[in-house]
């Protein structure tokens, strides 16, 4: 690709505003970097100043440490630099992700950030905005990927949970420590029984609560050596932490893993989990379409994911379609440990 | 179909032997019987044959998917599963079918294969139309041949004897051979009776388990019976009432297909079945085993191949003797019994396996290396005392095989794998050096743990030279040691070889391109083995 315009321009260190003079996720350290959402890839350790949406404020401090410069926006709050004015919008990803416009001469450039329009109770919902051109992620950008009902994985994950209660059985539900964590979270409630979390998780959930989302009560599973109560728990954890070191001190157990790529059967076979759920903070195919086609964009730019079959999609439906060059560099297409 | 599809995911979501036996019995209890007998024979593997072209069946689901041709290749790619990926692309249905498993087996899948390619197509939409997910996946992997369980044959058997309580042995016997998929069927298999009989029915075979240690550490090499392990088709041979049935280990009847050993059976006294191996035999020795693959693929066999690949049975065992099951009595009893019956016979295509004898392990070892010139695999060692059982077992026979041929060659193409595979790239073409080329000898698709076949993947991915559709090449950059049974000459390869049966035995990370081995190896392996 290369979206040159008169708003932004591809540079080696990511997508580059020059009249307001920032980069929106940058990929190397830089002056000023604008933040989508908290997740690792998206925010590169040790650029001068960071600007994000309030709601991802605790996230970033959590993640960059103290004494970092982070500035924040109200979702929809306008700030001018020079001829630009830059604003944030929710993306209904994780807390605080946001589309970030830039508008300048009446030309209006919006660039998603990772973005879901289901439903999802620890976050503001997606907002669709007009554009003139429209960066937009395509992680799941092949029509195979369609996302079940949330409240029908929820249902599934709570009748697993309660058979494993029956059986004796801690249950293990292996999901991003960001976001997808904390939604399911939300979804099941603690009605049904103790809820545990990996210290990845109980770390992400105290910034969800200091930013005002109410989540369920949760313990530390370090904190537990009741073994009674490990057999009736269901424990959050990242999947990095699905490994025999960390697994053994529940001897009686079912591992299931929360994430969009459960859709394709052999990837759940990979994993060699008892359950994959369906459960994904990004858009389906359906859901990547439908938010494309409202931003009534004229130029649309895919990037993450199956970027250039999307591109080739919308191309055959009449539109102007380009690629952003992956991030990431290799092109992975699989279920890979980024969120 | 409900039952059934549900039987199918859980049975697909588990790893735990226990919990599949548990998905299973659950489902006998509460399925009809013209149902289970269905559901017993797709979790045994006998699956239907496909029903309509894959292209052809592509078009229509894309079709009705709305998606274009290419992207529905593209999904495909991705899925690495015909069946799976159209059922993710249909448009989604919220209700199942009631329709009974064989109804839909019986009325709407078998009789597809008669009808005209319109009508195929008719049916095939309607059948998706009343499905749900699961039922329509499970409905794919019927029409494509594919239907396939994570499931062995002893295990359905485990589940039919807990349901039913009748013996494991006896339901793993009456499951041999051919039966008609009735519901009759299905209440005999499970009869307390015994005492039935179908004079076509082959015994469950046992099976050797691979050496695990040295085989001095079986002690007294006089408690052992040692023979060839001959290389073809693992066969059963069985006259009873006038007539003579051959079974393969795939339990095929192939009786027509080996007229030399079918007519030499017909002097078997009736109540004999043998156990042996189906071999490519000439002029006392065995022929390579691709010679006998040239027969395998024909229904009939025509005067230019009997008199080119002649056959003849290599007898193990003795499995009924005068019409009683022999499987009981001792080894060295079943092989004097075996011994004595076909050296009496006037034909030369029925052969009792030589004993193989040493005074210690010591010398079978040197005599076991000559194996690959005797065109054979190794060695078989049964004790001198054991009886007859089903399956593979450890204890009483074991497999002690050469070990393979190996060359390090060059990772040249790749393609994305399927099933547990599918997006990763995992099927491999590999090259020997000839001067300063590169030449392909072989494919291989596993022997890479899983962290290894990531770290190929992500290496594929970004050394990628050229793509021709799902086929990429790569730089030649990862040698690999390839490891093989056999090798012979072949016009219809590049290299002018062609080797059995290839896998990957490890990634030579310490060598590059330039140190793997040369297309004068490869000639010179099969100099040295013929």
């Amino acid at each position: 690709m290369s979206v040159t315009n008169a708003i932004i321009a591809t540079t080696p260190a990511g997508l580059y505003c020059r009249e307001g003079d920032f980069y929106i996720d940058p990929r190397l350290p830089v002056e000023r970097a604008v933040i989508t959402h908290a997740h690792a890839d998206h925010v590169r350790w040790g650029c001068q100043s960071y600007l994000c949406a309030r709601d991802s404020r605790s996230l970033l401090r959590a993640r960059l440490g103290p004494g970092k410069r982070i500035q924040d926006l109200a979702y929809g709050e306008t700030l001018r630099i020079n001829s630009v004015e830059l604003s944030l919008h929710p993306a209904g990803h994780i807390l605080g992700s946001a589309q970030v416009r830039i508008e300048r001469d009446g030309q209006v450039v919006v660039i998603s950030g990772d973005y879901k329009d289901g439903p999802d109770p620890t976050c503001a919902p997606l907002a669709p905005l007009r554009c003139d051109t429209f960066v937009s992620e395509s992680t799941f950008g092949l029509p195979i990927f369609k996302w079940p009902r949330q409240e029908d994985v929820l249902r599934d994950i709570r009748s697993w949970w309660q058979a494993n209660r029956a059986e004796g059985r801690t249950s293990i539900l292996f999901a991003y420590a960001l976001g997808k964590a904390q939604r399911v979270l939300a979804g099941l409630g603690s009605a049904l029984g103790p809820v545990l979390t990996h210290g990845a998780v109980e770390k992400i959930n105290q910034c969800y609560r200091e930013t005002g989302i109410s989540l369920p009560d949760t313990r530390h599973v370090g904190e537990v050596n009741n073994l009674a109560l490990l057999k009736e728990a269901l424990v959050i954890a990242p999947p990095s932490a699905d490994h025999p070191a960390w697994l053994k001190r529940f001897p009686q157990r079912s591992r299931a893993f929360a994430s969009g790529w459960m859709r394709i059967r052999g990837n759940r076979r990979r994993r060699a989990v008892d359950r994959g759920f369906v459960l994904s903070d990004h858009s389906d195919w359906d859901g990547l379409v439908r938010t494309i086609l409202a931003t009534r964009a004229e130029t649309i730019v895919l990037t993450h994911g199956y970027a250039a079959e999307m591109a080739r999609w919308l191309q055959g439906a009449g539109l102007q379609a380009e690629t952003l060059p992956n991030p990431t560099g290799d092109g992975n297409h699989s279920a890979g440990e980024s969120p | 179909m409900k039952a059934f599809a549900e039987l199918y995911r859980r049975m697909d979501e588990t790893t735990s032997t226990n919990r599949k036996v548990d998905a299973m019995v659950d489902y006998f209890r509460q399925a009809p019987a013209e149902d289970a007998i269905w559901a017993i024979r797709f979790l045994m593997g006998r699956k239907p044959r496909r029903t309509v072209p894959t292209r052809q069946l592509m078009a229509w689901a894309a079709d009705l998917a709305g998606v274009p041709d290419w992207l529905f290749e593209t999904s495909y790619d991705v899925v690495g599963d015909l069946a799976e990926t159209i059922t993710l692309l249909l448009p989604a249905a919220e209700v199942g079918s009631d329709r009974p498993l064989h109804v839909w087996v019986q009325n709407h899948l078998l009789p597809l294969r008669e009808k005209a390619i319109e009508d195929r197509e008719r049916a095939i939409l309607a059948a998706w139309r009343q499905m749900d997910e699961s039922q329509r996946f499970v409905w794919n992997k019927l029409i494509t041949g594919g239907f396939r369980v994570g499931v062995s044959q002893r295990l359905v058997v485990r589940a039919l004897s807990r349901f039913s309580g009748v013996d494991g042995p006896v339901i793993a016997h009456r499951l041999m051979g051919e039966w008609p998929p009735t519901p009759d069927t299905f209440r005999r298999l499970l009869s307390p009776d015994t005492r039935d009989a179908d004079i076509s029915r082959p015994y469950p075979f046992f099976l050797a388990h691979p050496l695990e240690d040295d085989v001095a550490a079986l002690g007294s090499p006089g408690d052992w019976l040692v023979e060839w392990k001959w290389d073809g088709i693992r066969g059963q041979v069985i006259r009873r009432e006038d007539q003579v049935f051959i079974w393969s280990r795939g339990e095929e009847l192939v009786t027509r297909k080996y007229p030399e050993i079918a007519g030499g059976a017909a002097h078997l006294p009736n109540g004999t079945v043998l156990d042996g191996e189906i071999l490519p035999w000439q002029a006392n020795r065995p022929l390579p085993f691709g010679e006998l693959q040239r027969r395998i693929g024909r229904k009939t066999t025509g005067q230019k191949l009997l008199k080119e690949v002649p056959v003849a049975f290599m007898a193990y065992d003795i499995l009924e003797h005068e019409g009683h099951d022999f499987r009981n009595s001792p080894l060295h009893r079943r092989k004097a019994v075996l011994g004595a019956l076909l050296v009496d016979l006037p034909v030369n295509h029925l052969i009792a396996s030589p004993e193989v004898t040493a005074p210690d392990w010591k010398t079978f070892a040197a005599l076991q290396a000559q194996s690959r010139r005797r065109g054979v695999e190794g060695f078989i060692i049964k004790r001198r005392d054991s009886v007859y059982r089903v399956g593979r077992r450890r204890g009483d026979w074991w497999k002690w095989k050469i070990d393979p041929l190996t060359v390090d060659a060059v990772l040249i193409y790749a393609q994305r794998g399927h099933g547990r595979r599918a997006g990763l790239y995992t099927d491999y073409t590999f090259a020997v050096r000839q001067g300063d080329s590169l030449v392909p000898f072989a494919k291989a698709y596993s022997g890479l743990n899983d962290a290894e076949i990531r770290q190929v993947d992500r290496f594929i991915q970004r050394h990628t030279r050229e793509r021709f559709g799902p086929v990429r090449s790569v730089q030649p950059e990862l040698v690999f040691e390839i490891a093989f049974e056999g090798i012979r000459k072949s016009s219809r390869h590049k290299s002018g070889v062609a080797v059995r049966f290839p896998r990957i035995l490890r990634w030579r990370q310490d060598k590059s391109a330039a140190e793997a081995d040369t297309i004068e190896t490869l000639h010179r392996l099969l100099e040295e083995t013929t």
